[in-house]
Formats: C-alpha cells, sequence, structure tokens
C-alpha cells in the first residue's frame, strides 16, 4: 500500500508539472492555431535563470526560502521576457502565413534556443541546489511523500486556482476567451489582438517557468536539452486533455503523469519515455478532440 | 524625423536584448569550485549585434511588404540573377555537363579526406529529396524522418551480423524495410493533418529511437553495432582510399535515380495529386482523389531513399548506434529542404550542399552550426518561404494569337 501511495503521489507530482507546462500550450494553441514548439526551450530557461541567480545568490552569502523565491520571481520574469520575444520575433511576422510556416518557424526557435543555452553555458548537467527546505511535520510521511513534492502539488493547485479566476473575472481573461472563440469577431468588439496574443505567451511563459523551477528542485539537475523531452510532454498532455481547453491541460497532465508512474513503477522503467510517446500518438489517433475538448469541423 | 524615430527605437532592442541575455550569456556559474565568472564583453557583443539587427530586420520586412504589393499587381515574380541566366537551355546544358566533369573527376584530383565530405553531402541530397516528397510536395510535415534512415541502417546491419547478408542484397530490402514502416506509420495518422501529424511523425521517430536504444537483445542498445563491413565490388577487395570513391559513384548513382524518379513523379498523377492534397485536403477530396492512396505512397516513397541511404550510412560507417537518429537529425534534413526551397528539386541539392559542406570547410564555426540553422530555419520562414531556389510553378497561359492554349512554365 505504502510502495502504490508512493507511486500515486510521484505520479500526481510529475502530473502537476506536465500541466504547468501544457497549460502554455494550450492557451497559445486555442488562441493561434499554433504548436508552439520552442515552449519547452522556455521552461529550460526559466530553470536555468533561477539555477544561475540561487547559485549567485547562495555564493554572496543569503540562504534557504528568500534564494528560492528570489530565484524563481526572476525565472518568472525572465521566461516571460523570452516567451514575449520569441512570439513578436518568430511568430507574428509569420500570422497570415500558411499554417505550416509558423510551425517550422517555431521548430527552428526550439533548435535556436537550445544551442544559445548550450554555447552560451555548457553541455553539462549542472547540479540544481535543493532551496526547498524539509518540513518537520512532514517527517512521519517522508516514505510515501517528500516536501519538495508537497511543495510542487499545493503550489500547482495555487496557481491553477488563480488561473481560473483570472481567466473567468478579469478584463484580459474575458479578452482571452472571446479571441480563442473567433479571433475577428474578437478584434470587431474592439479587443487588441496583439496585446492578447502577448499577455498569452507572457502568461504561459510564466507558468512554464514556475514549472521548470519546481522540477529542476525536484530532480536535483538540469541541462539545455530538459526542455524537449518535457516540451513533447506536457505537449501530449495538452492533447489528451484535449488542445485549447485549460481544464483539459490539467486532466490531461495528471492522467499522464499518473499513467507514467504507474507503468515505471510497475511494468519497467526502462521505456519511460516510449510510454508518453505512444500514448501521444495512441490518442492523436484514437481520440484527436481530447477527453474534454470539442470536435472541430474541418473547414475548407 | 523617421531615421531619428527608427534609431530609439533600435536602441531600445538592443536594451531589450541585453537585459533579456544577461543571465544566460554574462553569467557563467561554476559550480565545482564555486565561482561566478562575468562576461560583460558578451554584453556588449549583444548590444551591438542587436542594434545593427533590428536595422536589417526593418530593412527585410519593409521589403518583403513592399513585394507582396508587387505580387499583387501581378508583376513577374522575381528571380536570382542566377535563375535568370540559367533560364538560357544552352547554359543549363554546359553547367550540367561541367557539374558532370567536375563529378567524375572529382574523387581522382582530392584526398578520400575530402571524397568522405562530398559523399556525405550527396547522401543528404538524397535524403531531402525525400523528405522533400512528403513535405514539399504532399504537404505532410514530417518530423521523424530519422526514424526510416534509421530502420534502413539498422536492416543492413543486423541483416549482416545474423545472416551475412551483403551490401547490395540489403540495399533493397532496407529500402523495402523503411517504405514498409513508412506505411505502417501512414495507416494510422490517414486522419491526422497538419500540426498533429507533426507530432506523431515526430513521437514516432522518438519511439523508434528509444527501442533501439533499450532493447539490446534485438539492436545491442546504446553501444550499437560495428563492424559492418563496407560494400563488395564484384569480390576484389579495395583499400580504404578506393572503397571511399567507390561509394561516392554509387551515392552520385544513387542521388541521380532519386533526382530522375522525382522528376518523373512530380508530373505524374500521383504528384499532381500529391499537390492538391497540400492546397487543401477537402477540396482534394472532393475532386475524386483516393486520399488514402496519395498519402500512403507519399510516405512509403519518401521512407524508401531514406532507407536506401541509411543501408549506404551504415556500410560507409562501419558502425552505428541509436546515437546518429536524434531528432536533431531529422530538423536537419528539415532545414535542408526549408532553406534550399520545398517542392523543388534544384532547391534541395543547393540546401544540402550549402547545410553539409558549409560548416565542414568553416570548422572553427562548426560549434556554431545548430544555432545557427535554427535562426536560418526562422529567418527563411519569415522572409524567403519558398527557400533560396523558387518553385517555378506550372501555369498555363492563353495566348492570343493562335487561340491554343500554351504550356509554359511561370
Amino acid at each position: 500500500m505504502d510502495y502504490f501511495l508512493e507511486i500515486f503521489w510521484g505520479g500526481l507530482t510529475r502530473g502537476s508539472i506536465y500541466a504547468l507546462i501544457a497549460l502554455g500550450y494550450t492557451m497559445v494553441y486555442g488562441i493561434l492555431e499554433l504548436i508552439n514548439f520552442a515552449h519547452g526551450e522556455i521552461y529550460m530557461i526559466g530553470a536555468f535563470t533561477a539555477l544561475i541567480v540561487s547559485t549567485a545568490l547562495a555564493m554572496a552569502g543569503m540562504k534557504g526560502l528568500t534564494v528560492f523565491i528570489l530565484a524563481s520571481v526572476l525565472a518568472v520574469i525572465y521566461a516571460s521576457a523570452y516567451g514575449f520575444t520569441v512570439e513578436k520575433i518568430a511568430y507574428k511576422p509569420l500570422r497570415q502565413a500558411p499554417r505550416l510556416s509558423p510551425l517550422i518557424s517555431a521548430i527552428g526557435m526550439s533548435i535556436f534556443l537550445q544551442n544559445y543555452v548550450l554555447l552560451a553555458q555548457t553541455s553539462d548537467f549542472l547540479p540544481f541546489p535543493g532551496l526547498i527546505p524539509e518540513f518537520t511535520f512532514m517527517q512521519p510521511y517522508a516514505h510515501i511523500i517528500g516536501s519538495t513534492e508537497m511543495v510542487i502539488i499545493s503550489t500547482t493547485a495555487l496557481i491553477m486556482l488563480l488561473l481560473t479566476v483570472f481567466i473567468k473575472f478579469t478584463r484580459m481573461g474575458k479578452a482571452m476567451r472571446a479571441t480563442a472563440q473567433d479571433r475577428n469577431m474578437a478584434m470587431l468588439v474592439g479587443i487588441d489582438i496583439n496585446k492578447v496574443i502577448s499577455s498569452t505567451f507572457i502568461l504561459g511563459s510564466a507558468l512554464a517557468a514556475v514549472g521548470g523551477v519546481l522540477i529542476a528542485s525536484h530532480i536535483g539537475r538540469i541541462n539545455f536539452y530538459i526542455g524537449f523531452i518535457a516540451g513533447i510532454k506536457a505537449f501530449t498532455a495538452a492533447v489528451l486533455g484535449g488542445i485549447g481547453s485549460i481544464p483539459g491541460a490539467v486532466l490531461g497532465g495528471l492522467v499522464l503523469g499518473w499513467t507514467e508512474s504507474f507503468a515505471t513503477g510497475y511494468v519497467s522503467s526502462d521505456y519511460e519515455d516510449v510510454f508518453a510517446f505512444a500514448f501521444l500518438v495512441l490518442i492523436l489517433i484514437f481520440r484527436p478532440s481530447g477527453l474534454v475538448g470539442r470536435k472541430t469541423i474541418q473547414k475548407v | 524625423m523617421r531615421k531619428i524615430k527608427e534609431l530609439r527605437q533600435s536602441l531600445l532592442i538592443s536594451v531589450w536584448f541585453m537585459f533579456l541575455t544577461f543571465p544566460i550569456m554574462v553569467i557563467r556559474v561554476n559550480t565545482i569550485d564555486n565561482i561566478i565568472e562575468w562576461r560583460w564583453m558578451n554584453m556588449i557583443y549583444v548590444g551591438l549585434g542587436s542594434f545593427v539587427f533590428s536595422f536589417i530586420w526593418r530593412y527585410l520586412l519593409s521589403k518583403k511588404q513592399s513585394g507582396a504589393k508587387l505580387l499583387k499587381a501581378d508583376k513577374p515574380a522575381y528571380l536570382l540573377p542566377m535563375q535568370r541566366i540559367f533560364a538560357n537551355p544552352w547554359m543549363q546544358m554546359s553547367a550540367l555537363f561541367f557539374i558532370a566533369v567536375f563529378a567524375v573527376i572529382f574523387p581522382f584530383v582530392f584526398s578520400s579526406y575530402q571524397i568522405n565530405i562530398m559523399t556525405t553531402a550527396l547522401m543528404y541530397v538524397v535524403l531531402g529529396l525525400g523528405l522533400n516528397i512528403v513535405v514539399g510536395q504532399a504537404g505532410l510535415l514530417n518530423l521523424g524522418y530519422a526514424a526510416f534512415y534509421a530502420v534502413g541502417a539498422y536492416s543492413y546491419a543486423l541483416l549482416n551480423y545474423h545472416f551475412g547478408i551483403g551490401f547490395w542484397t540489403a540495399l533493397p530490402i532496407g529500402a523495402a524495410l523503411a517504405a514498409l514502416f513508412g506505411i505502417i506509420l501512414g495507416l494510422p495518422v490517414l486522419r491526422l493533418r497538419g500540426d498533429y501529424l507533426a507530432i506523431v511523425t515526430l513521437g514516432f521517430g522518438e519511439i523508434v529511437r528509444l527501442v533501439l536504444e533499450n532493447w539490446n537483445e534485438f539492436s545491442f542498445g546504446p553501444s550499437g553495432i560495428s563492424n559492418i563491413p563496407r560494400p563488395g565490388f564484384f569480390g576484389i577487395e579495395l583499400n580504404f582510399e578506393q572503397v571511399s570513391a567507390y561509394l561516392y559513384f554509387l551515392v552520385i548513382g544513387i542521388c541521380l535515380l532519386a533526382i530522375f524518379v522525382i522528376r518523373r513523379l512530380q508530373n505524374s498523377r500521383i504528384g499532381r495529386a500529391w499537390i492538391a492534397m497540400r492546397e487543401d485536403e477537402v477540396a482534394c477530396q472532393s475532386m475524386g482523389i483516393d486520399m488514402t492512396r496519395a498519402k500512403l505512397t507519399a510516405l512509403a516513397l519518401s521512407s524508401m531513399w531514406a532507407g536506401l541511404v541509411g543501408v549506404i550510412f551504415a556500410a560507409k560507417t562501419t558502425f552505428i548506434n541509436p546515437a546518429s537518429f536524434t531528432f536533431l537529425e531529422s530538423a536537419m534534413i528539415l532545414s535542408i529542404i526549408v532553406i534550399g526551397g520545398m517542392g523543388t528539386i534544384l532547391g534541395v541539392i543547393v540546401g544540402a550542399f550549402l547545410l553539409i559542406l558549409l560548416p565542414e570547410y568553416l570548422r572553427a564555426l562548426s560549434d556554431y552550426r545548430m544555432l545557427a540553422f535554427g535562426a536560418a530555419i526562422v529567418l527563411m520562414m519569415i522572409f524567403r518561404p519558398q527557400g533560396i531556389v523558387t518553385v517555378s510553378r506550372r501555369t498555363y497561359q492563353f495566348s492570343d494569337e493562335n487561340h491554343a492554349p500554351d504550356i509554359s512554365t511561370k
């Protein structure tokens, strides 16, 4: 039973991270119908920024939670800035282009950002400092769920709540939903589309950065390539839930996290990534609209 | 006034990029010795670079917009001066003749190192031509092309290891197996289109690589297979230099075959069906084109070339492991056709030579290869989506003089 619970919580932790990254994919797809291939790289840059800032601060003599919070805030700011800039450079000039053009451009951007970090930093795995302190009240359950996992799950839950409030009730959230429904109509009623798209990228990147910082402090090491696999898995989560749907991304993330955890926990750990990819292929073939997504009608 | 405004904008952009690249470009933490390395010079480079680049960007963007206007005014499309010269058939013939002579004497003049590089470039020409069938002609973005390449390479390596099958027997088997894999991938994804298809092919490519990496009993895992024999030449043992020349001519032959077959395909019934499919799937279906067949043949014919080159790759390097068939390999082949020009044979050839030979000869810059490819893909998509070589699209023009339709290429 303990083993089962450990895997259950492990899956929930993984799933929360996937959900955080998947939200960025799903929001961008909802508005632009574009798979933002560079999204995984934004997550990686978030994690790298946090690593650099926290190591620099730790060397300057600061300790514990302050470092963690400062590093996270800077990571979120920088990742948002990158997301914003990527959209302006690689996607905005292609808004009227055929559908495959922005996708290819996104792949180029992803390769560029990976190699940018590789060349400016290093190709080796860097140790990520364990910034989240151990909670004493968690001690009796340490064999099932660690403090870091607890922090990840609760932070994600809090962010989901805030995001729901933002999307449902704020002006910008409403504008985003309107744009996702019908871009031209939204323009007609006076919504500044450029602003909405930029905000979507900023918001999605910020969420990815939070995910990046959390997973990096959980796993404890990062390199320039983490964004690729994480990006594909988060995309799987987004598709699983039904791309374009925000609750769907969360659901998809959790389902994928659990599937992976149970599959590696009870079957074999060699094929961890194969499970995710096979899952993705199967969903796309049998239920491309996802678990909660609507069917879209193909128009000429 | 406009100049001052542009100057201010460029200054703002350079400040923004200096801010953006600050943590990654300027600071480098060494976690082992606990030292922080500050690289302030990088900040200055970024600032200057983005300042200059913002002007180029603005210029290119305005040029692109005026170009769009020109196109609307129904003026003839702008051709590169090179292309205008080569529109002359006499020039074409003489250029082809020189290229042919050069290709034939090449291995006798240059060292085996040069021959090997050229062989690699030619292999990428074939790979690019193969991928171009699905991406450029049929409009299906395949991001897992390296998987088919791997199928070819592994089928030769494994068949040789277990059954001692030689190169020439393995060549058609590898191609057939890769084509079969193309159909296997194609069957379930028939209903998907555009970006979903791209992601499924990406997933498929990664699955193939991960299986090769983990299934030790079958593929010997990450350590790969070594001692794959080089191709035989009627039972005569060749030394290293002769083998490279031999492989070179072999690849040239396959290259010519690929160019011939793909040229014939372009104007065939199925080739036109692919173009119709690329333009609009629903409209194409309603015109009575069997989409299932069109998609499957595109995938099978495209994968076949990858399988063929895969067998040659295994024979050339005599060692293969899954690390040669990552997503980066697929991305590399994709950049060849994006940069060269999607849908054109000449474009793919130019792209492959550019992307393979340039980093080889500019060794100092080879670290920046993938960085430059990434940037080049983005820039090409924005400023010249048709690639270096423009597609000459077959159009039917009505001429007034003899009231008969006159077929010409525009």
